[in-house]
């Protein structure tokens, strides 16, 4: 992977876009296959207000999909909706569909718990638990009763995360110790320790310095050999860089004056930093807005 | 920053401005006010040692002769009648054993419980639901512990809690502490009246250790397909560790010295025994209960109980300090 133009990100000048050649890591945009997630004429109700609406796209397997746009635009509510975390929210609810591998995400007899073990997620704060390092990774695959050597399991998740070189002498000491980007690859670390398949990140950079984001960056692009990532990012140039797909969304007010969020466009990322279809598309990545 | 760097400059030749700077108030007022806080807190340490320094003195006979530790474990209590020696038996330890059993059985009960009210209220519960259940249990602290002694005495124990006894009796009755005969009053019941008396305190307080818990800490063990339960299990509460034990020392220093409740419900005899359906008094309920008819010489003997009870009290705070400390440097508790 070249590391070419990455100190100051390129094309944000107003007006021309960010071009495609700011596309970070060389290859070829993989098709969406058969898409891990489906999601049909979804709209996210919290309360008596339609936050999200009307939302359409698929996912592909083992990919970078990223979603874009303004706050407000619905795109972390969207994300959460794939892991159920909105279940935690009083009052949201969704209409529509959301599928995984064709099986409805919402019908009554999945269990969201499980659902959550499939599909990890990382937030957008660092948020290890007060305990040791080796006790983060190992949480996961303790609530799930993982037999094997905990040790090695460890071991091979750290690496995974390219953390284990940092942190293999303090296993044992807090993870507040660690700095807030290692704090964050510790983060991913406990996430694909329960062997997801989707791992959902919720601007995990936005809480980080460049160098750090840099780290977090290779990383996904080398996760996402292996795993499906969706990731929610307030920075178009860390889209660009990373992923392969990305979905721009948008906050609009309806006729009645309440804000919604909405699927503005959805392509492949060169297409979309580079001949966006939809004006407002342009808009936003050119600067001109959000 | 612009504005005030140049008006600083010229303060030497303008002697006036200086005299801007000099004034009582801060000088006089700051040290003052550290003054009145701090004997306010000296106060409380005063009293606190008159009334150990008074106790002791007026026990000291009767410690004198029995032992200190022969009053202690003494199982004898034979009040005397004279006004200037020391003639009767004082033992103490059928009381400090009421005592601890009371307050054990208490703590036993309804930590657990204002563990999970706490987590309902705070996590679980909706909001209109949340917020009448917080005032019903708060109430509940509002309530004289003389009207949870005749609501125990005279609707509980028979209604609900006798059946519950003969229940127990009945399944674990080959096991010594829940060995019969039951006659109602005792050290179950009143345990099980205390458990409900210290409940609201400790879930007070716990709710409050809860709610200032990291929202994100437990998305992200729920993200990892924690259920709730074990979310608050590995995650709330190993950092909730010394909060919850605060409130659990709070609500045991409640169960050590509550007086008249233990009275009407512990059965109110001398003697002790390991049967939780054996009656019996606590070190408060036994003061209470005799104070009215002594003697001078029986109370020294009384005074001597409140030195024990005292004692006792600050025995398991230290307890719990150790606790919290040497537990909470390896669950990894952030306020240690």
């Amino acid at each position: 992977m070249s590391v070419s133009n990455t100190a100051t990100p390129r094309g944000t000048e107003p007006g021309r876009g960010i071009a495609p050649d700011t596309v970070r890591y060389n290859r070829e945009v993989p098709g969406l296959g058969d898409p891990v997630f489906d999601i049909s004429d979804l709209s996210i109700h919290y309360g008596s207000n339609k936050a999200v609406r009307d939302v359409n796209m698929q996912v592909g397997p083992r990919q970078i999909t990223a979603m874009i746009g303004p706050s407000g635009c619905g795109k972390s509510t969207v994300l959460r909706t794939l892991n159920r975390m909105n279940d935690l929210i009083p009052g949201a609810r969704i209409e529509g569909r959301v599928t995984y591998h064709g099986e409805d995400l919402y019908a009554s007899d999945v269990d969201p718990i499980e659902v959550r073990r499939r599909i990890g997620m990382v937030f957008q704060k660092p948020n290890p638990f007060p305990k040791s390092i080796y006790d983060n990774v190992a949480y996961g695959p303790r609530i799930n009763g993982t037999r094997g050597n905990m040790d090695d399991l460890v071991e091979e998740t750290l690496t995974k995360a390219a953390l284990w070189d940092e942190v293999k002498d303090k296993l044992k000491e807090s993870a507040f110790a660690l700095s807030g980007g290692q704090q964050q690859r510790l983060c991913i670390a406990r996430t694909i320790a329960v062997n997801p398949e989707v791992i959902l990140m919720d601007e995990p950079c936005s809480a980080l310095d460049p160098i750090a984001t840099l780290k977090i960056e290779d990383l996904m692009y080398e996760l996402a050999a292996e795993y499906t990532i969706v990731i929610v990012t307030h920075n178009m140039q860390q889209a660009a860089r990373v992923s392969d797909r990305t979905a721009f969304f948008t906050a609009s007010v309806d006729g009645e004056g309440d804000r919604y969020g909405s699927l503005v466009e959805y392509d492949e990322t060169a297409t979309i930093f580079s001949k966006p279809s939809d004006q407002r598309t342009e808009d936003y990545i050119s600067g001109r807005f959000g | 920053m612009s504005t005030e760097a140049p008006e600083a400059a010229p303060a030497p030749e303008e002697p006036r401005r200086g005299t801007t700077l000099r004034s009582s108030k801060g000088r006089m007022a700051d040290p003052l006010f550290k003054w009145a806080v701090a004997s306010c807190g000296t106060v409380v340490l005063v009293i606190l040692a008159l009334m150990v320094l008074r106790t002791t003195t007026e026990a000291w006979p009767v410690f004198a002769k029995e032992g200190f530790f022969g009053f202690l474990t003494g199982e004898q209590w034979q009040s005397g009648n004279s006004r200037t020696e020391i003639t009767g038996t004082y033992g103490a330890w059928p009381f400090i054993y009421g005592t601890l059993v009371t307050a054990t059985i208490a703590i036993v009960i309804a930590l657990p419980l204002a563990i999970m009210v706490s987590f309902y209220l705070t996590h679980l519960a909706p909001r209109r639901i949340a917020k009448p259940l917080s005032y019903t249990v708060e109430l509940l602290a509002a309530v004289p512990s003389v009207i949870f002694g005749l609501w125990g005495l005279h609707w509980f124990l028979p209604n609900v809690l006798r059946p519950f006894f003969e229940f127990l009796e009945g399944v674990l009755g080959w096991f010594f502490l829940f060995e019969g005969p039951i006659r109602g009053v005792g050290y179950l019941s009143a345990g099980i009246v205390l458990a409900i008396m210290i409940l609201p305190i400790m879930t007070a307080i716990i709710r409050e250790v809860i709610a200032v818990h990291p929202v994100e800490q437990r998305m992200a063990a729920y993200a990892l397909g924690s259920t709730r339960w074990e979310v608050l299990r590995n995650v709330v509460l190993p950092a909730s560790f010394s909060g919850i034990v605060a409130a659990a020392m709070l609500g045991l220093g409640r169960a050590l010295g509550e007086t008249i409740a233990v009275l009407m419900l512990i059965g109110g005899s001398q003697s002790w025994g390991a049967s939780l359906f054996g009656t019996g008094s606590s070190m408060a309920s036994h003061i209470a209960a005799t104070f009215g008819e002594a003697t001078p010489e029986s109370r020294t003997a009384l005074m001597a109980i409140g030195v024990a009870l005292f004692l006792v009290t600050m025995i398991v705070n230290i307890l719990a300090r150790v606790i919290v400390w040497r537990l909470g440097r390896m669950t990894g508790d952030a306020a240690v």
